[in-house]
């Protein structure tokens, strides 16, 4: 089917978040402004405003009322999701990368940069039912070695799964802060770390051009997802065992490839399997974030390009089966 | 008996002597002696059978004497002693020669030893210790023990493989591995070792040896278990060549190391078989072609005739010459070098011991291309040429011809024109045809079909690119040379690669798009195009059956790996690979078949396709089998994995549900009477009219 284009945002795109419905899509870029969306049919929402520099992450909580964003002004801000007024601004010293609300949405995490003297934290928020009573973080996490690029929080709020600088996955007791496990597998950044529905695993994208499938208890690496440039983005098909990838050069080295040898697609690959079953091409930059709807019948990817699209799978997608499959 | 002498000698003490009291110098005085004479035997040398001559001619005699030793090293003063004959007066036929350093004699014996004075003298230098030693020689002929003999491992193994597949090397960041070409299903591994080469690797002429190189030298590798074969001292070493028989080999290094001599040396001639050094040379700045753009010396500097019997060099410019070494002795051929004055550049025949060279235009002489007959010095054609600015030799790869490219000058005007001339070597007397081409036509890459009658060059003509296909005329036409036999226009194209089987051609452009063009020769016709985008090297195996087209770090940042494609343009095989660096066919040495053997089984051709196929169909089913067993595990493992991960999700339900207030499925979806569907009507109007009725 034709794919939507979502064409609101200025600069490109820094990540994508379907709510639990699956009827709105968030999006932060590097312009300074939040974004939401109606999925099936395009139409944007509404913004959120008020950041003043790049937008790294953004969250939505489960029942969708709340909106979480980080930014590289320094600031971490909560929104009412419906009517885009900010509710609270979290002052930082440093860059917001990564914003998560925990299961059940009373509490959430974001991860400052180390930049100027600051070490890469995880701050611990609760998040006030009033938000007039909003309190500033209880409790932070910090690392010496090498930063924190994505913070996720693990089954039952009980851990906070973490993807570093260098390509480490690490877990930490959500409770104590005390580093449970890690695994370094990855030899680059961390770009991108989802779960599957039940949390009992996670993909991760790396610049390192690998994606990798973790079990979450163990850390084991159970499934490889090679490629020839560096992934930015995973996600989990939440409906068929498949993965896909997005990615592409750095942005830096974009003017000196030809469109064609960009690699700007978005990658099925089978997640069993690991092989590679097709591709949707598209985006004229590399693509930056990936998110499948939550019904695995659409998914979203945000470019470099500064272009949002949506893609309603076609039904053979949904036909199509490997003879091994049963 | 000295047991009882001991008893009855008194101690020192009981002498009484103190041993500070005693002069020793005269003792110490007369030790020294002995010591400097014992190191200054050593660097004295015997020669015998030297002739036999009065005192007239002595003076005469150590000059020629002095000039042999030239190169090797220095004679010290007076160091040359002949005896007489104190009745007759005439010399023994036997000199001595004594030299600066033991090592200088080392090389005189080594060097000069069998050298060639004139007819009758052939000179035999040894050691002047060695003639103390051979003296001493037990008469009686002591039968020396055999060495237990240890077979050495098949060297050419790898051609005996069943399905006759050919093999590549791959570099890849610092590990090199060897593979198996499967055509399209991925190749078969063979062997790795981390950090086997520092720099890069390559192969011997015919495949028999992998060659690795190291700060200290390179090595040769090879046979079933890839063990180390023979190595080559060589600090530094950049550059080998091997003789077209992997008989023997040139090394190289941009550091020169000092030589026995004293001299820097560069360049060292081996023998690949036994592993020893043959001779090194020094080679001055003007003997070597250095490419201005790159800094770098033009390899090779030594040439290897085909048979492997010389190898020659040559010096450009007023004192030209090609030097011409005879193996294994690599003695100058006849004592001395082939002089061409103005000499440009020269090169062998790939079949005959034949080469050619040419000379520029020079005052009222004009450009000629000579062809001269080793070893009788003898010359077998010449032609000259006027108003070149530059020649280029192209040897077909038979030695059946030689072109000529020829870049002129007009008279009028200031730019060139080129064209060619033809010699036909198999011919009687050589006959050259000149072969005409457009005098707009700038030639940039030419080369002949392997064993054919073809030759492609690529040329620019008012900015447009077009590669040029010519072919030698014979019967009616034979004087016209060659004739062209199309012009294929492709953009950005700016390599051509023949097939080593001929009639086919590929036509990249390299480190850019990476377009390949599979051209066949014979229907004049594109057989497929394919890319590989910027690809930086294309490279057909020994066979002619495939091309590998690669990308390398070295030269490209992304997007490295390389991909097989058959000779018809059908792409087989993708390798992407990171830190991927180089990618090298193993050569295979030349068929043994005859050409009527080789025509009978062309003519039952049908009968060995048919043979094939069976057996790739069967290949093909059980590679396919394999995959189906390798999913169906898969699966299964992962089926297993969820199972036990939902198990403990379904068991959790309770505490989700505390934590969030709202329910999900078993794999973590939103429950359907969660989801609230509101449908939306939207009314639109698209165009109101009022009409009047």
């Amino acid at each position: 089917m034709r794919p939507i284009l979502l064409n609101g945002h200025t600069r490109s795109l820094t990540k994508i978040k379907y709510n639990r419905e699956g009827d709105l899509l968030f999006s932060v870029s590097k312009d300074h402004t939040p974004t939401v969306w109606y999925s099936h049919n395009g139409e944007r929402l509404g913004t959120y405003e008020g950041h003043g520099g790049t937008c790294w992450d953004i969250d939505v909580n489960g029942t969708t009322t709340r909106v979480l964003t980080g930014s590289g002004d320094n600031t971490c801000r909560l929104w009412e999701a419906t009517t885009g007024k900010q509710l609270h601004v979290f002052e930082t010293k440093s860059a917001v990368r990564s914003v998560a609300f925990a299961f059940g949405d009373k509490e959430a995490i974001f991860v400052t940069d180390a930049t100027m003297g600051n070490k890469s934290t995880i701050h611990f928020v609760k998040i006030a039912e009033n938000p007039e009573e909003q309190q500033p973080p209880y409790k932070t996490i910090t690392t010496n070695e090498a930063k924190f690029s994505i913070a996720r929080w693990g089954y039952l709020n009980k851990t906070i799964v973490v993807g570093h600088d260098d390509g480490t996955i690490s877990i930490f007791d959500a409770k104590t802060g005390e580093l449970i496990r890690k695994a370094k597998d990855h030899t680059d950044t961390i770009q991108d770390l989802q779960f599957s529905n039940d949390l009992s695993y996670f993909i991760t994208a790396s610049k390192d051009t690998n994606s990798f499938i973790y079990d979450y208890e163990t850390l084991k690496v159970l499934k490889r997802y090679p490629t020839e440039r560096p992934v930015n983005s995973a996600a989990i098909s939440p409906l068929k065992d498949h993965i896909i990838l997005g990615g592409g050069q750095d942005a830096m080295s974009v003017t000196t490839t030809s469109v064609t040898a960009g690699k700007f697609e978005v990658r099925f690959f089978h997640k069993i399997f690991q092989e590679e079953i097709g591709r949707v091409k598209g985006h004229f930059g590399p693509i930056n974030t990936l998110a499948f709807h939550p019904s695995g019948k659409s998914f979203a990817s945000g470019g470099e390009d500064g272009y949002i699209r949506i893609h309603h799978l076609d039904p053979d997608y949904f036909t199509f089966k490997y003879d091994e499959e049963e | 008996m000295p047991a009882k002498h001991r008893k009855d000698e008194f101690t020192d003490e009981e002498l009484g002597i103190d041993y500070s009291e005693i002069d020793f110098s005269d003792i110490e005085k007369q030790f020294e002696m002995t010591m400097s004479l014992a190191s200054s035997l050593r660097s004295v040398v015997v020669v015998d059978n030297a002739p036999i001559i009065d005192q007239s001619k002595e003076a005469k005699l150590f000059n020629v004497f002095k000039k042999i030793f030239k190169d090797i090293g220095k004679i010290v003063e007076n160091g040359i002693d002949m005896p007489r004959d104190p009745e007759t007066g005439m010399s023994k036929g036997y000199l001595f020669i004594e030299f600066e350093t033991p090592e200088q004699a080392d090389l005189a014996v080594k060097q000069a030893n069998g050298y060639q004075l004139d007819r009758s003298h052939v000179l035999a230098v040894n050691h002047f210790e060695d003639i103390e030693k051979y003296s001493l020689m037990e008469d009686e002929f002591k039968e020396p023990e055999l060495e237990k003999f240890t077979e050495k491992e098949h060297l050419k193994s790898w051609l005996t493989d069943e399905r006759d597949r050919d093999q590549w090397v791959i570099l890849k960041e610092n590990v090199v591995s060897l593979y198996w070409n499967n055509k399209d299903e991925q190749p078969e591994h063979i062997h790795s070792r981390n950090n086997w080469t520092e720099t890069y690797v390559s192969w011997s002429p015919k495949g028999t040896y992998l060659v690795t190189f190291h700060r200290q030298g390179v090595a040769l590798w090879g046979g079933d278990s890839w063990n180390k074969i023979v190595r080559f001292v060589h600090p530094d070493v950049r550059y080998i060549d091997f003789s077209p028989n992997e008989n023997y080999m040139v090394s190289w290094s941009n550091e020169p190391f000092m030589s026995v001599t004293g001299e820097p040396h560069n360049l060292i001639v081996w023998d690949v078989n036994t592993g020893t050094l043959l001779r090194s040379f020094a080679v001055t700045n003007e003997q070597l072609n250095i490419n201005e753009k790159t800094k770098m010396i033009e390899w090779p500097v030594f040439k290897w005739s085909h048979d492997d019997k010389y190898i020659a060099r040559m010096t450009p410019g007023p004192k030209g010459a090609i030097s011409i070494y005879e193996l294994p002795t690599m003695n100058l051929l006849d004592k001395k070098s082939v002089k061409v004055k103005d000499l440009k550049a020269f090169s062998w025949s790939p079949s005959d011991n034949i080469i050619a060279y040419w000379t520029p235009e020079n005052d009222n002489t004009p450009a000629r291309v000579t062809l001269l007959s080793i070893p009788s010095r003898s010359i077998v054609q010449t032609k000259n040429l006027f108003n070149v600015t530059d020649c280029r030799l192209f040897w077909q790869s038979k030695g059946d011809y030689l072109l000529v490219r020829v870049d002129r000058y007009k008279k009028t005007k200031k730019n060139n024109f080129t064209n060619f001339e033809l010699f036909r070597m198999r011919e009687k007397d050589i006959p050259v045809d000149v072969v005409e081409i457009d005098p707009n036509e700038t030639v940039n890459i030419l080369s002949w079909e392997p064993n054919g009658k073809r030759f492609a060059f690529m040329g620019m003509k008012n900015g447009q690119s077009g590669i040029h296909i010519f072919q030698v005329t014979d019967g009616k036409d034979i004087n016209k040379g060659a004739k062209e036999l199309v012009t294929i226009e492709k953009k950005g194209a700016n390599t051509i690669c023949w097939n080593p089987k001929g009639r086919f051609i590929v036509f990249a452009n390299l480190k850019g798009q990476g377009e390949l063009c599979f051209y066949d020769c014979n229907d004049l016709s594109e057989l497929a195009e394919g890319e590989h985008f910027q690809c930086t090297d294309i490279q057909w195996d020994p066979t002619g059956r495939y091309l590998i087209s690669s990308a390398s770090a070295w030269k490209v940042k992304n997007d490295t790996g390389y991909q097989l494609w058959e000779f018809n343009g059908k792409p087989l095989f993708k390798q992407p690979m990171q830190l991927f660096k180089q990618i090298i066919w193993r050569p295979r040495p030349e068929s043994l078949l005859t050409a009527a053997q080789m025509k009978k089984i062309r003519k039952n051709l049908k009968n060995y396709t048919q043979k094939f196929e069976e057996e790739d169909s069967l290949l093909k089913t059980k590679v396919s089998r394999e995959i189906v067993e390798r999913r169906k595990k898969l699966y299964k493992e992962w089926k297993e994995y969820r199972i036990q991960c939902q198990e403990r999700y379904k068991k959790d339900k309770a505490l989700r549900f505390e934590l969030s207030g709202y329910e999900s499925d078993g794999e973590g979806r939103p429950v359907e009477k969660d989801i609230e569907y509101v449908e939306e009507w939207i009314e639109e109007v698209v165009e109101e009219k009022e009409e009047l009725i």
